[in-house]
């Protein structure tokens, strides 16, 4: 699997596929990266649950936050990684523990070894993307601020 | 697992990028969206869209669907991974400029610019502190010479108007990129079709659309294409990507949009507060150009090199500066940055200098004595006694304006006609 380019099939796929995700690192501040993101998912659909260990507040956006995947009490289709490189082997294991399909590595985060491991176990993996700017492009919203979103097509597609 | 169909080409892109049908109609050509204002669904969707959470649109001086096409139109053919449109190629300039120039930074351009460049970047930008000095491209160690501790990005034109000098893009993206700095190139008189700068080094393009991605005279515009590449943290010059933006929450942009934080600053500060927004009708008529860019630019650049051709064996004319000609002192750099063709504007002297200028401009018929390039009429111009009249006679030589220049932007009229108008107007005007 080449990690330097995803075809817009595979993307589209598993933003089709997955209905949960576990947000690893998923901030109670709303001015956060990982705030927008959740938020963004969320109105499309999608059950966000939050992973902090060090959060205050109890809830963040309406759900329940969990100090490790392990402690969410249901299963979860993907885990989004919002947190550094570093950590991403510790969070795919955990991820593949859980039964999770898809680990999904936010900009910035890559580990080539921690792919392989779980792409080894079956999950479907995404690195250096946002799940925001990626379900944005495929569903003709990104170009709406002026981005090249590479989709050319000649059918009427719903917004968003 | 479906392969993606292959990536499509310049010609599709020209046509099809950023213009899918109306979601809301079906209509297949872009619409012009000419409204001001977008409903909110909610409290809850408005403060999403003003807090930058939501893609939407919000108010037209920000984002406008119609322009929006065309953003995605042009950073599609410029390789890069957004735009930003605007009401003229001096906006977009002004934009690229105000997205990471503090008062008392520093940039470097080339001498051979656009003469309203010049006198933008000279006068005007001082209002706001912001330093410019020149360096001649056609040795690229001038900018490396000229770098300062304040100095935060170099600029140039392809194909500058007016003389047409072709820039070593990569021999000076390396110089910037060795510094820290960031590399601007102005496309607008290559166009995409001829050159692609963010292939050879640069970080941003700009154009004035006005021209030939326009195509036809009629609808001003800008534009500033992003290739995404640009690491704004690295050298932490970059504070305005960087750093929390008050008026935003403190939001970091390229924390929080990755590479597309200058496509997203450009909008929601640059437009927002500069306010040098495109209308969304010369939107429409700069996408409508767009789709035929391929082919005006095959044909003017043919046109040129047979207008060239022609003047270089009148008695009347001392000089022509076309990089497409072998006696071009840019020929080679032409063949490596612009192998389908030099452009269509360039310069040529006469050998009755200033009084032969001003009559020959006076004396075609088929030429318009106007003020622009990238038509598809063909526009002649003396730039001595116009558009490069404010700057000094150093600037003018510098620039390739002096006194005998005339510069032509050759249109898609019939070649032979074209010849038959100069060759009428460089006998009246040898005649004096």
């Amino acid at each position: 699997m080449n990690h330097d380019a995803y075809d817009d099939d595979y993307l589209r796929g598993i933003l089709a596929s997955v209905k949960t995700i576990a947000m690893v690192g998923a901030s109670e501040h709303w001015n956060r990266p990982s705030s927008f993101a959740m938020k963004y998912l969320q109105s499309k659909g999608y059950r966000v649950i939050p992973v902090n260990p060090v959060a205050k507040a109890p809830e963040i956006l309406g759900e329940k936050v969990y100090k490790s995947v392990e402690e969410i009490p249901f299963a979860v289709d993907m885990v989004d990684v919002f947190r550094r490189s570093e950590e991403a082997p510790a969070i795919v294991d955990a991820a593949i523990k859980k039964g999770a399909k898809v680990v999904w590595m936010q900009i910035g985060v890559r580990d080539d070894e921690a792919a392989a491991k779980a792409e080894a176990a079956g999950l479907k993996v995404v690195m250096n993307r946002c799940p925001k700017i990626e379900y944005g492009r495929l569903h003709g919203e990104l170009g709406w601020g002026g981005a090249n979103s590479g989709i050319i097509s000649s059918k009427r597609r719903k917004a968003g | 697992m479906t392969k993606s169909p292959p990536k499509p080409g310049f010609e599709t892109l020209a046509i099809h990028a950023g213009a899918s049908p109306d979601p809301a109609t079906g209509a297949r050509s872009t619409p012009i969206y000419q409204t001001t204002a977008y409903v909110f669904d909610d409290v809850e969707h408005a403060a999403s869209l003003f807090n930058l959470q939501s893609y939407g649109y919000l108010y037209s001086r920000l984002t406008n669907p119609t322009v929006s096409a065309l953003e995605e139109r042009i950073a599609a053919l410029e390789g890069g991974r957004g735009a930003v449109c605007t009401a003229s190629g001096h906006a977009a300039q002004l934009l690229a400029f105000f997205t990471f120039m503090e008062p008392g930074d520093h940039f470097i351009a080339a001498t051979k610019l656009y003469g309203g460049s010049i006198t933008q970047f000279g006068r005007s930008f001082q209002k706001f502190g912001w330093q410019a000095s020149f360096a001649d491209p056609d040795e690229p160690a001038n900018f490396k010479r000229a770098i300062g501790p304040k100095t935060k990005a170099i600029f140039v034109e392809q194909l500058a108007n007016p003389a047409g000098a072709v820039v070593d893009l990569a021999a000076i993206a390396k110089i910037a990129h060795d510094a820290g700095l960031l590399f601007i190139v102005d496309n607008t008189m290559a166009s995409p079709y001829l050159c692609r700068p963010i292939e050879c080094g640069a970080d941003l393009v700009v154009h004035s659309t006005t021209k030939f991605l326009s195509g036809h005279g009629n609808a001003m515009g800008g534009a500033v294409v992003d290739s995404g590449k640009f690491d704004w943290a690295k050298s932490g010059k970059f504070k305005s990507l960087t750093e929390a933006e008050p008026a935003y929450h403190g939001l970091k942009f390229q924390e929080t949009f990755g590479d597309l934080a200058f496509t997203v600053h450009g909008h929601a500060v640059g437009l927002r507060d500069l306010g040098a927004t495109m209308a969304p009708l010369n939107a429409f008529l700069t996408i409508t150009g767009i789709e035929t860019l391929p082919l005006r630019m095959e044909r003017h650049v043919a046109n040129a090199l047979a207008v060239a051709q022609f003047l270089e064996k009148s008695p009347a004319v001392a000089w022509v500066s076309y990089a497409g000609l072998p006696s071009s002192k840019y020929f080679k750099l032409a063949q490596k940055y612009l192998p389908r063709g030099a452009g269509a504007v360039f310069t040529f002297g006469l050998k009755g200098g200033y009084d032969a200028g001003i009559k020959l401009v006076e004396s075609v018929n088929l030429f318009s004595h106007l003020a622009n390039v990238g038509d598809t009429r063909s526009l002649i111009l003396h730039p001595a006694s116009t558009t490069h009249r404010q700057l000094t006679a150093e600037q003018q030589a510098a620039a390739g304006a002096g006194p005998e220049v005339v510069r032509v932007s050759v249109g898609l009229e019939t070649v032979a006609d074209l010849i038959a108008d100069l060759a009428q107007g460089l006998d009246k005007s040898a005649r004096g």
